[in-house]
């Protein structure tokens, strides 16, 4: 087909706004490939618009391209008829690459172009969009082909032409049609080890036990399985979808039971329990929906969901993680019949950034790369959606090389009586939203396994796309849609696409599902891979019949594809059909009943402490300002501003606590306020906890000191902790290895113990398990990595404190005691200490009267500002106080409430949990005392002009002396990328 | 029945459209500002009007808010810019000639330019543009701006208190640097009277009402590498007003990053829930059409 082309070019090379990023991956891939990463000396973008049309002229074509393709002050433009042709002869050592959409991709630009070209009254035509590269320097052909697949293009759906060599583009190609053949798939008579051959090459990830079960499911109905079915099933049963494992039975063995202890299910035993046990009469729906919701005030509940998105990440950081977020907050608009989102949380996992690129195993990305990626996944999803991305918390460790976590939360809000949703025989099943593709083709079954060196190149086509204003859009129609009631249920598309959100919601009725009439993004898909896709942008609802047409025109009103895919039935049955063949009859008894569950034996094996060796640890003299800059610098305490600030975290205009609190360069806040409704004051408060490092030495500790700082973070800036929800994210390792799973029970138990004591109840949560990456016959499994994410009701956003110091003269209060628990603390990590020493412990008896006196002393509005303790301790905290503030304070180490050796270091740097900071005004001391009464508390020191860093030690002798620029500089300068 | 703007009695009339399309998102607290200020608000989709749904003229204000218009394919405010000119052209330029009011914040900055609006001059040539910050980066942070716009609606002193010289609002952008195809733009702009708001360095300490400050400035306090620091524009009448800052989230002393401080220091008053830089800009355009429909 003949087209005419229009390239645009920038005027100045730097002012596209895709080049720095583009620039910035190219040189991290060509360092992680071993030589220097300026191999690239010049680097061009421009777009290239192909236009097709038998009312084309010059004329027309200079007019849309006026009109919609160039900017005049910035940019030039080529035009490029059919006649000519095209002779594009590289200058030497430079290379111009064209990256196309392959047949029959859609393409959101393509979109944006049609419409503008109706608008000029320019119709029948055919669009297709493109980029071109021209790339200069010392490049080799396979550093060529590695940045055309990993940086210009995604080869999943965009093909890469180089100029001068082998064919030109052809943008207007069309895509090989499918062409229907039904398939059954021979089970009956089949080994164990055939069974769990055709499991792994079938892409299913179901166990062998799994398998036996579908094998006898058919063989008792006289007829094999279609290859949907088996889909249906292995998606279904994931442990992504299903959650097996936590599900399971379990047999526990460990020091805190000796004699063994089993569960029918350990969620149900432990997580659930505690809610249960609370229960706080505040909490409106819990672990059945895709969120939790709380009360916020009479008329809005709170919604609160966090989900992993680890194995797309590690394998497309950047697609992976915004489909993270979009998928998150899909489960925000499934919650209920659909809470707005207003805030996201983004908490990630890294391998160390400055790794050296020969330390990273073949297969995985460098974790500099993955960081970016992930980073600007989360910026571009979030931002575009409007919704502010403003809580969070990056961890740094090299175990997550090759398997980064990136855990992408969502609050809403939902009208109190827009909770409850139910499924009625004769509802239609529409499908809103996005179009179907090929993108993401067994997700769910993907996460459920392990990485391996080659994931990287086999499993691309699990990574889904994203199109956040696509989401944005169905967000809006469907809000609207809610408020006149024109469905009765909705769910997600998320991991199992289709086949998990009808399966869902049909459970109890029945569905039958005519798979001809979804929408596709482009030919060729055939009917398993429509009903399993995991595209994005993709909600589900049943709409009474009687609302169909009003709920087409509202979609239809608002540009959003809205199609009946079929219907609710009464007979418990799920049917799919194609075009009039029926392809899968499967019983809903057996899709979420059939599923075999066995004991799973777990077991954990204390670590012995060691007594400690402060001599050894320190040595002599050591200078503890010194270690303070350190451990201000250390990745994981260093300031996240490169990120924050990426992110837009104000959008939504409700930000009243921000990420970064304090003048000047600011310090970090312990927790984010919002206020999800403008017109009134009350709040919500978000924060999280998470110590993957104290969990290597005590699991259980590390669950109670991750509950216990979840609560602080809110606490801290004024969160009600008998207001105060919890959820809980488990990523670990192959659970199959029972002390594996031994981890993960202890810390379940911690969860559980935790939140009955603080009184506050788990209202959701997730688990990624099977984390861990092969190469060769090495596993690196990530350590146990469990995170607390927490939301608070503050009843008057007005009483809410920030944690940068205000003014001199005021005194410090420090609430809680202090413990010599020094294991796995940042003061070892720095120190390489290998022992073991006592992890900081929870003291469940005590502890929750200090979260409560605090926030006594809070709302009486008698603290200036406030931080929690965690990360590098005490010394960290009052360091950031006071470079947030700039103003100086002094410090005594002898008023610290203290317990253990007699050691500046471990007063100084002891991570114990549940303890605070406040800032008293001198003459609101008493006042603060008598509110704060019996718990451990005593005031430490004072604030000052100076602007400087003063800490006596437990001898007298002022043992740290620091200015406040310095301290700050080494806190910011880490991650200044 | 249509309800023409001069049907308008008070400031208690005036009515809003915040306008959405696509991608649009931050449609509902620009509305919220509005309608703290006393204005009747309506969100309305694009849709709507070049269906004939909604005419332009049943409202005294139109703004275009913030966000990702069309995904901004095709360039930051390109399609909804186009679409904008194509089929309502001719009803847009007779709201601005009737001396209506435009606000177009952020991506409605960049609809604005695009469509021409801004600077509203009769040049066959697009004179001006707004191009990825000199950082290649979006950001979120707060910023120091100069209001100099006497004849701006929007911009103009309450009666209680007198126009603050030097403001506090957020920016959150990629693309807000704003560029000029010759030297002269500058000069006619300047001569005009149309440089309406300009980052300038901060003052020492929290912001100051009335405090002066001098620019421009480098990065970050001119956050993008704008021109002469120019962050927002109007058309020669004033009556067409675009900025990349956003004053929809300043409305209230609550979202100033040191609004803590402010407590500790010297209390947050009463009027903190309107107290905020960017209350003004709404306040004093529906007082506006108060005063003169």
């Amino acid at each position: 087909m003949s087209y005419w082309e229009v390239e645009v070019r920038w005027s100045e090379p730097e002012l596209d706004p895709r080049r720095a990023e583009v620039l910035t991956q190219i040189g991290d891939l060509l360092r992680s490939v071993g030589g220097a990463g300026d191999r690239l000396r010049e680097l061009m973008i421009s777009d290239v618009y192909y236009i097709s049309g038998d009312q084309l002229s010059a004329d027309v074509v200079q007019k849309i391209s006026g009109a919609l393709l160039v900017d005049p002050v910035a940019q030039s433009l080529r035009i490029v008829s059919p006649s000519e042709v095209r002779t594009e002869p590289p200058e030497p050592e430079s290379w111009i690459a064209t990256v196309v959409q392959k047949p029959g991709v859609m393409d959101p630009i393509e979109e944006s172009f049609l419409q503008g070209l109706d608008d000029l009254g320019v119709r029948d035509v055919r669009v297709r969009t493109g980029a071109r590269y021209l790339l200069s320097g010392d490049l080799n052909d396979s550093d060529r082909s590695r940045i055309a697949d990993s940086v210009l293009a995604n080869p999943v759906i965009q093909d890469v032409f180089w100029s001068g060599e082998g064919p030109r583009p052809e943008p207007f190609r069309s895509a090989a049609p499918y062409v229907f053949e039904k398939r059954s798939v021979t089970l009956d008579g089949l080994s164990s080890e055939e069974l769990e051959r055709l499991s792994g090459d079938l892409g299913l990830s179901l166990k062998l036990r799994e398998m036996e079960a579908v094998r006898d499911h058919f063989a008792a109905l006289g007829r094999a399985p279609t290859d949907v079915e088996l889909e249906t099933l292995a998606q279904t049963w994931s442990e992504h979808c299903c959650h097996k494992t936590l599900t399971s039975p379990v047999h526990h063995v460990s020091a805190r039971f000796p004699d063994g202890n089993r569960t029918e299910n350990l969620l149900k035993a432990t997580i659930v329990r505690a809610t249960q046990e609370i229960n706080a009469p505040w909490c409106l729906s819990v672990f059945k929906d895709n969120a939790g919701v709380i009360a916020f005030d009479d008329e809005y509940g709170i919604s609160f969901k966090v989900e992993t998105h680890n194995h797309p990440s590690a394998i497309e950081p950047y697609g992976g993680a915004g489909t993270g977020i979009g998928g998150v907050l899909r489960d925000t608009l499934g919650t209920g019949l659909g809470a707005k989102p207003i805030v996201n949380t983004d908490v990630f996992c890294f391998g160390p950034p400055d790794l050296p690129a020969s330390e990273v195993p073949p297969g995985a990305l460098h974790p500099l790369r993955v960081l970016r990626g992930v980073v600007g996944g989360v910026r571009d999803y979030g931002n575009r959606m409007g919704i502010p991305t403003a809580s969070g918390a990056v961890y740094f460790d090299r175990r997550y090389v090759g398997n980064p976590i990136v855990f992408c939360g969502s609050v809403g809000i939902i009208p109190r009586d827009a909770i409850d949703k139910e499924v009625r025989p004769g509802d239609r099943i529409y499908v809103v939203g996005g179009r179907t593709g090929r993108d993401g083709i067994h997700g769910a079954t993907f996460s459920s396994v392990e990485l391996t060196e080659e994931s990287e190149t086999v499993s691309s086509g699990a990574v889904q796309i994203g199109n956040p204003i696509t989401e944005k859009k169905m967000l809006d129609v469907l809000l609207e849609a809610r408020r006149r009631r024109l469905f009765r249920c909705v769910t997600d598309c998320g991991a199992g696409g289709l086949s998990s959100a009808v399966g869902e919601m049909g459970e109890e009725t029945g569905a039958r599902v005519q798979l001809e009439n979804v929408p596709l993004k482009y030919e060729g898909l055939s009917y398993w891979e429509i009903w399993i896709s995991e595209a994005q942008e993709r909600i589900v609802l049943a709409v009474p019949p009687e609302k169909a047409a009003e709920l087409e025109a509202l979609a239809q009103s608002e540009e959003v594809e809205c199609t009946d895919i079929g219907e609710f039935t009464d007979d418990r049955r799920l049917v799919l059909s194609f075009h009039g063949s029926d392809v899968c009859d499967l019983s809903m008894e057996f899709l979420h009943g059939g599923r075999p569950k066995w004991v799973r034996e777990s077991l954990h094996r204390s670590v012995a402490t060691e007594a400690p060796d402060w001599p050894r640890w320190v040595g002599d003299g050591d200078d503890l300002g010194e270690m303070l800059h350190r451990l201000l610098a250390a990745p994981n305490i260093a300031s996240k501003e490169w990120i924050i600030r990426q992110y837009d975290h104000e959008v939504q205009g409700a930000s009243v606590l921000k990420p970064i609190q304090g003048v000047g360069a600011g310090g970090p806040g312990d927790g984010v306020a919002f206020l999800p409704r403008l017109d009134s004051h009350r709040a919500i408060a978000i924060g999280c906890g998470m110590n993957p490092c104290y969990g290597d030495l005590d699991p259980y500790r590390m669950a109670l000191s991750a509950v216990d700082e979840a609560v602080r973070n809110v606490v801290a800036v004024g969160g009600n902790p008998s207001h105060t929800a919890l959820l809980d994210n488990f990523c670990w390792g192959n659970t199959d290895r029972p002390e594996t799973l031994g981890s993960l029970v202890e810390a379940a138990h911690g969860c559980a113990d935790a939140a009955i004591a603080f009184g506050t109840p788990f209202v959701s949560g997730k688990d990624s398990l099977n984390n861990e990456f092969r190469v060769g016959d090495e596993t690196i499994a990530i350590p146990p990595t469990l995170l607390l994410s927490s939301v608070s009701v503050v009843d008057d956003a007005r009483s809410l404190v920030s944690m940068d110091l205000k003014m001199a003269q005021s005194v410090l209060v420090l609430v809680g005691k202090t413990y010599e628990e020094l294991g796995g603390s940042h003061l070892f990590q720095q120190l390489a200490v290998s022992d073991s020493a006592q992890v900081p412990d929870v003291r469940l008896d005590t502890a929750p009267a200090v979260h409560a006196r605090v926030h006594d002393a809070i709302v009486a509005g008698s603290v200036l500002s406030c931080h929690d303790l965690a990360e590098g301790g005490l010394a960290v905290a009052i360091a950031e106080m006071a470079f947030a503030g700039k103003v100086g304070a002094s410090i005594d180490l002898r008023t610290v409430e203290y317990d253990g050796n007699t050691v500046d270091a471990a007063v100084l740097f002891s991570e114990s949990n549940t303890r605070y900071l406040l800032e008293v005004e001198r003459s609101r001391l008493p006042e603060v005392r008598a509110l704060l009464g019996e718990i451990s508390h005593s005031v430490i020191g004072e604030t000052q002009d100076e602007p400087r860093l003063r800490i006596s030690g437990l001898s007298g002798e002022i043992v740290v002396d620091e200015g406040l620029d310095g301290l700050q500089s080494s806190w910011r300068r880490t991650l200044e990328l | 029945m249509k309800k023409g703007a001069t049907d308008a009695l008070g400031s208690t009339n005036c009515r809003v459209l915040v306008l959405r399309a696509a991608g649009t998102n931050c449609d509902e607290e620009t509305a919220f500002a509005f309608q703290s200020a006393g204005a009747q608000v309506e969100r309305v989709h694009v849709g709507a009007l070049l269906r004939g749904e909604r005419q332009l003229d049943e409202f005294s204000i139109l703004v275009i808010p913030g966000g990702f218009s069309y995904g901004d394919d095709l360039g930051a405010g390109t399609v909804l810019a186009n679409q904008l000119e194509a089929r309502l052209g001719a009803a847009l330029q007779e709201f601005v000639a009737s001396g209506r009011l435009v606000l177009g914040i952020c991506n409605g900055f960049q609809v604005l330019v695009r469509l021409g609006l801004l600077p509203g001059w009769d040049d066959e040539e697009k004179a001006l543009s707004l191009v990825v910050n000199d950082s290649g980066k979006f950001e979120d942070r707060w910023v120091h701006l100069r209001i100099d716009a006497p004849h701006c609606p929007f911009l103009r002193a309450s009666d209680d208190a007198a126009c603050p010289d030097v403001i506090r609002l957020p920016v959150a952008h990629k693309e807000g640097r704003f560029v000029v195809r010759d030297a002269g733009v500058v000069e006619r702009l300047r001569a005009g009277g149309q440089i309406a708001v300009t980052y300038v360095q901060p003052a020492d300490g929290p912001t100051v009402r009335g405090a002066t400050a001098s620019g421009p400035e480098s990065y970050p306090a001119n956050p993008n590498g704008s021109l002469e620091g120019i962050a927002g524009i109007t058309n020669p009448r004033g009556n067409v007003l675009g900025l990349m800052p956003h004053p929809e989230r300043f409305l209230r002393l609550l979202h100033d990053p040191q609004w803590t401080r402010r407590r500790a220091l010297h209390g947050l008053g009463d009027d903190e829930a309107t107290a905020g830089d960017g209350f003004r800009f709404f306040d004093s355009a529906v007082r506006h059409v108060g005063s003169v429909l």
